[in-house]
């Protein structure tokens, strides 16, 4: 027969390997959250004919960044790549009307 | 039946009459375009803008005719020859898909083809003569296709580009596209086509002197210095697209066969000049 006291020392190793699990798979789930939100952006551009070059470089570097454990590195690419599909989407839908003003006439 | 068949004719209708409406007008734009460049540069001989940037630089003319005597482009141009003259396997020729036996033709090129409702280079009609010979289709951007345009170019140099729109809707969007295509920014250098080749041809970017966009496919295909070999339309197209940091298209895409079009329609008039040089 345990008491509560035995019981609740026998339940912190296991409270702090599952925090500490969470705690590790955390900066890969946001990579991953970050990686999935750029990829959909670009896809987009994609769907518009106006992907951008560095779109695609910071992609590669976010993967290779993720490959390598380094998270943080590759957080930060998928984000910076995020930005840039966005603004690719941007100009492709601004360009819409936009292109008339450089016609001759 | 009849109502889907009638609903289908009104609809052909409206397309065509929002073509109409949209105020889509190739020779009106020809002519502005035309307009244009001759008053920017009113020393230029019209013919002469099918020389892009040696019409307007007298120093890289003289460089450029210097090197016309012996000229570049020259092996692609044998190699050309000699590939058009080869049999397929079919024991058939590329002369056979052609008008004329594909001689003296690149200026009607590119066509609009109303069967398939596309717009039809030279480039793309060589691969289809291929595949319908049961050949495999060779790279748009490779020496092949280079030696092969270069050679028709060559036998079609002097006559005018003559690029016809048949009265038919699809082939006024098709040039329109080409035309939405040629004035769009693009890239993260945020270039339209018309940055470089309409707001400033004449000056340097970088080491190069940037053409007109009046006359700058006579000249094609091109032996540029700085590839170090011939290069195609669809290579110069991918080109530019890499050089304002944008994701090319794929070769032969519906755009640039569109960009092509509408490039072509409004140098008509002007004399073939390819296969071409630049540095």
């Amino acid at each position: 027969m345990r008491t509560p006291l035995q019981a609740l020392i026998r339940c912190v190793p296991v409270a702090f390997l599952v925090s500490g699990a969470a705690f590790a798979a955390s900066p890969e789930a946001d990579f991953r959250s970050a990686y999935g939100r750029a990829d959909a952006a670009e896809q987009e551009a994609g769907r518009l004919r106006n992907q951008w070059l560095a779109t695609e470089a910071a992609l590669a570097d976010a993967r290779k960044a993720a490959e390598k454990q380094e998270f943080e590195t590759a957080i930060a690419a998928a984000k910076e790549a995020e930005a840039l599909a966005k603004a690719s989407i941007f100009q492709a839908t601004s360009e819409k009307d936009a292109w008339k003003n450089l016609e001759i006439r | 039946m009849r109502f889907l068949l009638i609903s289908l004719a009104a609809l052909q209708l409206a397309v065509t009459e929002s073509v109409a409406a949209g105020g889509i007008d190739p020779a009106a734009d020809a002519r502005a375009f035309r307009k244009f460049f001759v008053e920017k540069f009113p020393n230029v001989k019209l013919d002469d803008f099918a020389n892009g940037p040696y019409s307007l630089n007298e120093d890289m003319r003289r460089q450029w005719e210097e090197k016309e005597q012996f000229p570049p482009y020259e092996f692609s141009l044998e190699a050309g020859k000699e590939l058009f003259a080869k049999p397929f396997a079919n024991g058939r020729h590329y002369a056979d898909c052609f008008p004329e036996q594909g001689i003296g033709i690149r200026q009607n090129y590119p066509r609009f083809d109303q069967k398939s409702g596309q717009v039809i280079t030279l480039e793309l009609a060589l691969n289809q003569c291929r595949e319908a010979n049961g050949e495999k289709a060779i790279s748009y951007t490779g020496d092949d296709m280079a030696a092969l345009t270069a050679y028709m170019a060559f036998t079609s140099r002097g006559k005018l580009f003559d690029i016809k729109i048949p009265d038919d809707s699809r082939a006024l969007e098709a040039y329109e596209n080409g035309k939405r295509y040629f004035y769009t920014r693009r890239g993260q250098l945020n270039f339209s086509c018309a940055t470089c080749h309409v707001q400033h041809p004449g000056e340097r970017l970088r080491a190069e002197v940037l053409a007109p966009a009046l006359g700058i496919l006579n000249a094609m295909p091109i032996y540029r210095s700085e590839w170090g070999g011939m290069g195609t339309t669809s290579r110069r197209f991918i080109t530019c697209n890499s050089q304002v940091r944008g994701v090319p298209l794929e070769p032969q895409a519906e755009e640039y066969r569109d960009l092509e079009y509408f490039l072509s329609y409004v140098s008509n008039g002007l004399p073939i000049s390819g296969p071409g040089s630049r540095p």
